[in-house]
């Protein structure tokens, strides 16, 4: 069975909501639009206060540089344009709507009719990544690179692999899988536009073991469509967590190794988008239409229904919660995102963002952090560490400021999956230290570079 | 005989030629370094903090003679050491030392645990700078003291120390050095090195937060909230008001304490003046105005009022709105 080489663990799944179909959510009395809902640069509003807006209307056009556009997930009137507290924690630039029924931009196919290549007829490779762009998708698995500018390789490179990210290696999360049991010829057509927009033959669409019903779905289909969906295959992966981290995705599926940045997948040849993307990307270029909604699984061990919502973006988290059967007493800490990965949420006044994969309503006892201890140098950190990079010393040099030493120790390839502080048996914060490191080192490396253009 | 006479001889010579390149390049490669250096060092307090903005007090010994080459040590202050240091050191290199006004680290955050309530509980690495990076801390106000302590263990003199009842840490005036340290660690810039003022006497906005008024407002109930009531009645134009945030320019203040009476917040806050006794309250009152003339039989009735309760006279609305906030929470 194919996976990662160095590092990974292996927490428990707890795919609670593994077999719940896709629900819609209710849309949202209120629905507020973060202008950063992306890496890079934000969107900038386009709307004020009082403007009518319909379903797909333009919110924030795209900010300089690496940015995407934000569109309206709803209907209704523009009830402010200020700072509104996001999933960071911090009042950030938001679009916020007061609602008011359920009208679309007339441009949007609304209907479930599946478009394949052939209805397409010969649409170029610039036109899919235009439509792309247009529609605002960012790589929904968490991370919101914009996908448009990843599916623009740099000269000098070529795509030799597109690598569909559909492992899902987060526990709780089950957002992707439902996904491809319900949408798999969607996923498949969202494939072949990428494959067509970047002049590439072949795809691998990576699942691991724990969600057997997807890879056989999958794989049948294929088989039995061979002639319509060619060079596309469905690889199984063992299940190990972080596999969905682009570099160990790679490093599994096409057995290549990313190196250290400044280098990119696309590097090595490959690009990686999450099945959601994909999907994202099929309804952009056949449908015309934009980012306005996404699958989030609401879960949790005490939660009523474990549940997968397709929300709208915007959709308050309180909402969400209340459709899943509401807030367990027991609730200890709220997270968005999964479990290793994800953020404790400080208000769920938040709303779905393009980001959001997933709400999980841990309880009391199980999001306790233990009391540290000190480091009893057994190493399973180093041995977890799927970037092969040294936590327990990284952590060390953090305490002493050391940013040197953590700079020679490749502090800056940490892809801060938390795998050494899940393992680590005297509960010590190691990431938390390390991205402390790794953002002062950053900041070091950065104003370095600035330092060198300006001598020049 | 012979042979130790020829191995004396190699030898010595061989000996006299890398004496001879020693001293040659002993004199070529010779390293300068002026004894005025030296000297300088002498005289410093020697603790390496770096709060001159130079590395250690070698550095700074440098910087100071290479200043007075130059002809003025203007802009060079030893913070530890503060004035009689300075003059020793410009003693040494034959010059004036600047007056230099000594400075001390200032915490403008009063968000203690009972104005500031808690909505959420930060379970990670107790450090300041982690749980910056993690979101807005465990209040809702996204500039205030975050409480794990990154200052006090920044301070190499011992002076900076949470307090635990306020869970925000307080300086010892008298033992700080305004080495700026405290100022570098915390994420959130709360603490600025401010002049000590005129008899160590300040009047200082507590608060940092450039959140909009009503925000500050929900999560703090001494925040600041711009409503420039205090820019209004000051009549030194020392206070600016800029982000949603007021400031006083501790050069052009005047300690009249008009904006502290103001401020319907009580972000504003005086130290080290005397308890207030009514002829200090009439003088506040009355200097901008008339500065030189006194009136020591103020009106009494004031005094009890303003000594006991800590919102403003003088100031409806600074009665008002504090207790409505009570009453919401």
């Amino acid at each position: 069975m194919k996976t990662f080489n160095i590092g990974g663990v292996h927490p428990a799944e707890n795919k609670l909501s593994a077999a719940s179909p896709i629900k819609v959510a209710a849309i949202p009395k209120q629905a507020v639009f973060s202008m950063f809902q992306h890496i890079g640069a934000p969107a900038v509003p386009v709307v004020k206060k009082g403007d009518e807006v319909k379903v797909g209307t333009l919110l924030g056009e795209a900010g300089k540089g690496l940015s995407v556009p934000v569109f309206s997930s709803v209907s209704g009137k523009v009830s402010k344009v200020d700072a509104v507290l996001d999933s960071s924690g911090t009042r950030r630039m938001a679009v916020v709507v007061d609602v008011e029924g359920d009208e679309w931009e007339e441009n949007i196919d609304r209907s479930d009719k599946l478009v394949t290549m052939k209805d397409l007829g010969n649409i170029t490779a610039e036109e899919v990544v235009n439509r792309i762009k247009a529609a605002g998708i960012v790589g929904m698995g968490g991370a919101t690179f914009p996908t448009g500018v990843k599916l623009m390789p740099p000269p000098g490179t070529k795509a030799e692999a597109i690598i569909v990210n559909a492992v899902e290696c987060e526990p709780y999360l089950t957002a992707d899988h439902r996904l491809m049991l319900e949408k798999p010829e969607q996923i498949l057509v969202g494939v072949q536009l990428i494959k067509h927009a970047v002049n590439c033959a072949k795809a691998y669409i990576g699942i691991e073991m724990n969600k057997p019903d997807a890879i056989k779905l999958l794989t049948d289909l294929l088989k039995e469509k061979a002639a319509q969906y060619p060079g596309i295959e469905v690889v199984p992966l063992k299940v190990k967590y972080p596999q969905g981290g682009e570099k160990q995705l790679i490093d599994a599926v096409i057995g290549r190794q990313v190196p250290a940045p400044p280098a990119l997948p696309i590097n090595v040849g490959a690009i990686v988008q999450n099945v959601g993307t994909v999907y994202a990307i099929y309804e952009a270029v056949t449908k015309r239409k934009p980012l306005i909604e996404r699958i989030i699984t609401v879960t949790g061990k005490s939660v009523a229904q474990p549940s997968n919502f397709l929300a709208r973006i915007g959709t308050p988290m309180q909402q969400l919660i209340d459709e899943a059967g509401g807030m367990p007493a027991d609730t200890g800490k709220i997270i968005g995102g999964g479990p290793m990965m994800g953020r404790a949420l400080m208000s769920l006044e938040v709303p779905v963002t393009k980001g959001s994969s997933g709400l999980l309503l841990m309880t009391e006892k199980e999001s306790r952090r233990g009391e540290a201890s000190p480091c009893i140098r057994c190493g399973k950190c180093v041995s977890a560490c799927p970037m092969g990079l040294e936590p327990y010393l990284l952590a060390a040099y953090t305490r002493l400021k050391d940013w040197d030493g953590c700079e020679k120790n490749d502090v800056t390839s940490c892809i801060e999956c938390g795998s050494c502080a899940f393992t680590c048996p005297s509960n010590r914060p190691l990431l938390d230290n390390i991205r402390v490191a790794k953002q002062t080192v950053m900041g070091i490396i950065k104003a370095r570079h600035m330092e060198s253009i300006t001598k020049k | 005989m012979n042979v130790i006479l020829i191995a004396v001889i190699v030898l010595g010579s061989i000996g006299l030629v890398a004496a001879l390149i020693l001293f040659l390049a002993g004199k070529k490669f010779a390293v300068h370094e002026d004894e005025r250096i030296g000297q300088v060092q002498g005289v410093l307090p020697g603790a390496n903090c770096g709060g001159c903005g130079f590395p250690g007090c070698g550095g700074f010994a440098g910087a100071c003679v290479k200043a007075a080459d130059k002809g003025s040590l203007e802009g060079l202050l030893c913070p530890v050491g503060g004035q009689p240091v300075m003059e020793q050191v410009a003693d040494i290199l034959g010059m004036k030392a600047e007056a230099s006004a000594p400075k001390v680290a200032v915490v403008r955050c009063n968000g203690t645990c009972e104005s500031r309530p808690r909505i959420a509980e930060f379970d990670g690495a107790q450090s300041c700078r982690v749980q910056q990076m993690l979101g807005s801390g465990e209040t809702a106000c996204a500039f205030g003291c975050l409480g794990c302590g990154d200052c006090v263990a920044a301070c190499q003199f011992d002076v900076i120390h949470m307090n635990p009842e306020t869970g925000l840490p307080e300086v010892d005036e008298e033992k700080c050095t305004a080495c700026g340290a405290c100022s570098k660690a915390c994420p959130r810039g709360i603490i600025e090195i401010r002049l000590k003022g005129l008899k160590n006497r300040r009047v200082v906005v507590l608060c940092n937060s450039k959140d909009k008024g009503a925000q500050t407002r929900k999560a703090c109930s001494v925040g600041c909230i711009a409503c420039q009531k205090c820019v209004k009645v000051c009549k030194f134009e020392a206070i600016t008001v800029d982000a949603n945030l007021a400031y006083i320019d501790a050069e052009k203040c005047k300690l009249c304490r008009k904006c502290e009476d103001e401020c319907p917040q009580n972000a504003i806050h005086a130290f080290n003046f005397p308890p207030r006794k009514p002829k200090v309250e009439a003088l506040a009152a009355e200097k901008p105005a008339a500065p030189a003339t006194e009136k020591p039989a103020a009106p009494a009735v004031e005094k009890p009022a303003a000594k006991e309760a800590t919102v403003p006279v003088g100031s409806p609305t600074g009665n008002v709105e504090p207790a409505k906030e009570q009453e919401k929470a």
